[in-house]
C-alpha cells in the first residue's frame, strides 16, 4: 500500500489517544524548545561580547610592556619594565606602515571634586588620536583638540558615569573639576559607551592630554605605559603587529620579544567569547539530554502501545497488511509525534528566547540553524527510538497476535 | 461439474513445544471446488482450527501441498501470503475482531487499506456496498462499542466480503451470539452462498453445521468424515418460526 495510506492510518490511531500522544509530545516538545532557548540565549550572549569588542573601535591594537626583568633574572610585575616611553609611539606612528593611529595611554586614578560632590575615578592619558582610534564622539560639548596635548593643557572630556554622579544634573562643559585637586576644565562629555568586554564600565572616565597626566598628575614615573594603534586593515594587522614589535626590540637594546605584548582585539574578543561558547555548549547539552529523555519516553510509550495493540495488529495482518506496512505505521507514529513535538517545541522556543530576552534586556537571538537541528534531531529520535517498537509490532506471529487476549 | 477451488494433499502440522511435539494435522487430502457451502466440525483439539489457518494463509504448514486456484500456497514467501490473504480471502472471526474505536465503515474498509488500487472514492463505495449487503448500511458510522454482537459480526462479514474474495472463511461466527442472532447471520452467509461465494464455516455446533451442504469432520488431526448434507436448514425459513425479539438498538 501506499505511504500516504500508511500515514493516514498513523494519523488516525494517535488521534484515537489525543491525551497519550500529546503526553509522549511533552518530552519532545520541551527539549526542542530547551535546545533552542538555550542556543538563542548563548548567541545572544555572544553578540553582547562582540558588540563589546567592536566598542572598542576598529581593527585595534594594544602595545603593552610583560614583564621586567632585573640584571639578576628577578622578574616584575607585568607593566613595571616601564620600557615604553612616548619616543616610542612616535616611531611607531612614523615608521610602521599600514597603521593609521597611534596614541599613548597612560592610567592612573584618582579623586575628582566639583562644588560638593566628589568621585573616584580611572584617569587615562592619551593622544587625540585615541578618539579616532577608538572611535569616541561627544554628546554634548567637544573633544580636546591636538595643541591642547602640545601645550599641556588642562583640560579633559568625562564619560556619562562621571558626569551623572559629579554633575548631578548640571551641564559640565566649561565647569571646572579638580582631579587630584589640580583644576581642570571640562571640554565635553562623551557619549555612552556601556561595559567593556571585562565588564567595566567604559563610561566612568576621565580623558586628558597624556601630556598634562604625565606632568601634572604622574610626575616622574611613567606607570602602565600602553599605546594604542589602529591599523588600516584588518588584513595588515598582522604584519603590523610584527613590525611593531621589530621596531621596539631594535629601540630597547637588550630586551627580549618576550617583554612586549601586543595584542589585538581578536585576541581578546576570542578570549571573551571561549566563555560564552562554553556556556553555550554546557546549556544546550543540558537541553540536548532532556530531548534524549523524551525520545526515551517516545520508545517507552510506543512499546506499551504495541503490546496493548498486538490484537489490532494481528487483525490488521490477517486482513492484509504486510510487515512492512506494519513496520511503517509503527515508524511513522513515532515520527509524527517526534515532529510535531519538534514544531510545537520551535514555537516554545522562540516565545521562551522572547521572554529571556525581554527579561534581561539581551537581545536574544534564535538561529535558523539551531531550528534545523532540533527538527532533524527530533526527527532522528523518532525513527531511531520508533525502530525498535515497530519491528516488535512488525514481527508479531500472526496467530499469536491474532488469539492475544 | 464446477471448478476446484483449493486442493490440499497430505497437510500436516506440527508444534513443537520444548520436547513435546503436538501433532495438529496429520496428513489431510481434501478438495473444494467454487461455490460449496461446507461446515468444518469437531471437538476442541480437532485440528479445525489449525486446518482454517492453514487454508486462511495465516499459518504455514509442516508438510505437504496446498493449491489455491492452482497456485502451490506452501512454497509462497511471507509477503506472497499477505497479498492472498488481502485478495483472495475473507476471515470472519468468533469476537469479531473489530478495531476499536474506529466506525463500521472504517473497519470494512481496512482491507481495502492495504490494497494497492483502490482510491479514496472506491474504498468509499465498496464500504457502504458491503454494508448494505449484510444489512447494515445506516450503522456505518457507529463505532463498535455502539453495536450489538450480532451487528458487530454482520460488520466483520461485511469487511470479508469487501475485496470481493475467491471464499469466506468463517472461524465459529455464531460462537459468541444468541439462537435468534446466529440463525440471522447464517441467513447472511446462505444469501451470500446463493450469489455463488465459497464458504467454509468451523463450527463445532450440529445445529449450525446443518446449514451447509457438505459436512467434513476432523478428529484428532485427520479427517474422519466428509459427507454431503444434500437438504440444507434454510436459516431464512428457521428465522420465521423463531420469537421475534424487541428491536436492536
Amino acid at each position: 500500500m501506499s505511504i500516504l495510506g500508511i500515514v493516514r492510518i498513523a494519523f488516525k490511531s494517535l488521534l484515537r489517544n489525543k491525551t497519550r500522544t500529546f503526553l509522549t509530545m511533552l518530552g519532545i516538545i520541551i527539549g526542542v524548545a530547551a535546545v533552542i532557548t538555550m542556543l538563542a540565549i548563548g548567541k545572544g550572549a555572544q553578540k553582547i561580547v562582540e558588540d563589546q569588542v567592536n566598542s572598542m573601535g576598529t581593527n585595534v591594537i594594544m602595545v603593552t610592556t610583560n614583564f621586567s626583568q632585573s640584571a639578576s633574572n628577578v622578574r616584575q610585575a607585568a607593566g613595571t619594565g616601564n620600557l615604553l616611553e612616548v619616543a616610542d609611539v612616535e616611531a611607531i606612528h612614523d615608521q610602521v606602515k599600514n597603521i593609521l593611529y597611534a596614541s599613548p595611554v597612560y592610567n592612573t586614578y584618582g579623586q575628582l571634586k566639583f562644588e560638593g560632590a566628589n568621585w573616584r575615578t580611572g584617569i587615562m592619558g592619551v593622544d587625540v588620536d585615541y578618539f579616532y582610534i577608538r572611535d569616541m564622539k561627544v554628546s554634548d560639548g567637544d573633544l580636546f583638540h591636538a595643541s591642547d596635548v602640545e601645550s599641556g593643557a588642562k583640560v579633559c572630556v568625562i564619560g556619562k558615569t562621571v558626569a551623572d554622579n559629579l554633575f548631578n544634573g548640571v551641564d559640565p562643559v566649561d565647569k571646572i573639576i579638580r582631579i587630584r585637586n589640580i583644576p581642570f576644565t571640562v571640554k565635553g562629555v562623551l557619549e555612552a559607551k556601556g561595559q567593556n568586554v571585562m565588564g567595566m564600565d567604559q563610561d566612568d572616565t576621565v580623558i586628558a592630554p597624556y601630556t598634562t597626566v604625565f606632568t601634572r598628575l604622574l610626575g616622574q614615573h611613567w606607570r602602565n605605559m600602553m599605546v594604542l594603534v589602529s591599523a588600516q586593515s584588518k588584513e595588515a594587522i598582522p604584519m603590523v603587529q610584527q613590525d611593531i614589535l621589530d621596531l621596539l626590540q631594535s629601540r630597547h637594546r637588550g630586551t627580549t620579544s618576550d617583554e612586549f605584548a601586543v595584542r589585538t582585539q581578536t585576541d581578546l574578543a576570542e578570549a571573551a567569547n571561549s566563555v560564552s561558547k562554553t556556556m553555550t555548549i554546557l546549556l544546550a547539552s543540558i537541553a540536548g539530554i532532556s530531548l534524549l529523555v523524551g525520545g526515551i519516553g517516545i520508545m517507552n510509550i510506543m512499546l506499551v502501545s504495541v503490546t496493548e495493540r498486538i490484537k489490532e495488529i494481528g487483525i490488521r495482518r490477517a486482513v492484509g497488511a504486510g510487515k512492512r506496512d506494519v513496520l511503517l505505521q509503527f515508524i511513522i507514529e513515532a515520527v509524527s509525534i517526534s515532529i510535531m513535538g519538534g514544531i510545537l517545541g520551535i514555537g516554545l522556543g522562540f516565545g521562551a528566547a522572547e521572554v529571556v530576552g525581554n527579561a534581561m534586556k539581551w537581545s536574544v537571538a534564535v538561529t535558523p540553524w539551531s531550528v534545523f537541528l532540533s527538527v532533524g534531531f527530533s526527527m532522528a529520535i523518532g525513527i531511531f527510538f520508533g525502530w525498535y517498537p515497530a519491528s516488535k509490532a512488525a514481527n508479531l506471529n500472526l496467530i499469536d497476535a491474532l488469539r492475544y487476549e | 461439474m464446477s471448478k476446484q477451488l483449493l486442493s490440499t494433499q497430505a497437510l500436516t502440522k506440527t508444534y513443537i513445544m520444548g520436547d513435546i511435539h503436538v501433532h495438529a494435522l496429520r496428513g489431510i487430502d481434501l478438495s473444494i471446488d467454487e461455490g460449496e457451502f461446507i461446515a468444518i466440525m469437531g471437538a476442541s483439539g480437532s485440528g479445525k482450527t489449525t486446518f482454517m489457518n492453514l487454508i486462511g494463509c495465516l499459518d504455514k504448514p509442516s508438510s505437504g501441498t496446498y493449491l489455491l486456484d492452482k497456485i502451490p500456497v506452501h512454497e509462497m514467501s511471507d509477503d506472497e501470503l499477505t497479498l492472498i490473504r488481502n485478495q483472495k480471502i475473507g476471515y470472519v472471526f468468533q469476537s469479531f475482531y473489530l478495531l476499536p474505536r474506529t466506525t463500521a465503515k472504517e473497519n470494512v474498509e481496512l482491507p481495502l487499506l492495504y490494497c494497492r488500487h483502490c482510491n479514496l472514492h472506491q474504498r468509499h463505495e465498496k464500504a457502504l456496498h458491503a454494508l448494505s449487503i449484510v444489512g447494515i448500511a445506516e450503522r456505518a458510522k457507529h463505532f463498535p462499542n455502539q453495536l450489538s454482537g450480532g451487528q458487530q459480526q454482520r460488520v466483520a462479514i461485511a469487511r470479508a466480503i469487501v475485496n470481493d474474495p475467491m471464499f469466506l472463511l468463517a472461524d465459529e461466527p455464531t460462537g459468541n451470539l444468541d439462537t435468534r442472532t446466529s440463525v440471522e447471520v447464517m441467513a447472511i452467509f446462505q444469501a451470500l452462498h446463493k450469489q455463488g461465494k465459497t464458504i467454509l464455516l468451523v463450527t463445532h455446533e450440529n445445529d449450525i453445521a446443518q446449514y451447509a451442504e457438505r459436512q467434513i469432520t476432523f478428529r484428532d488431526g485427520r479427517i474422519i468424515s466428509d459427507k454431503k448434507n444434500p437438504n440444507p436448514r434454510q436459516a431464512a425459513d428457521d428465522l420465521l418460526k423463531l420469537p421475534q425479539l424487541a428491536e436492536e438498538d
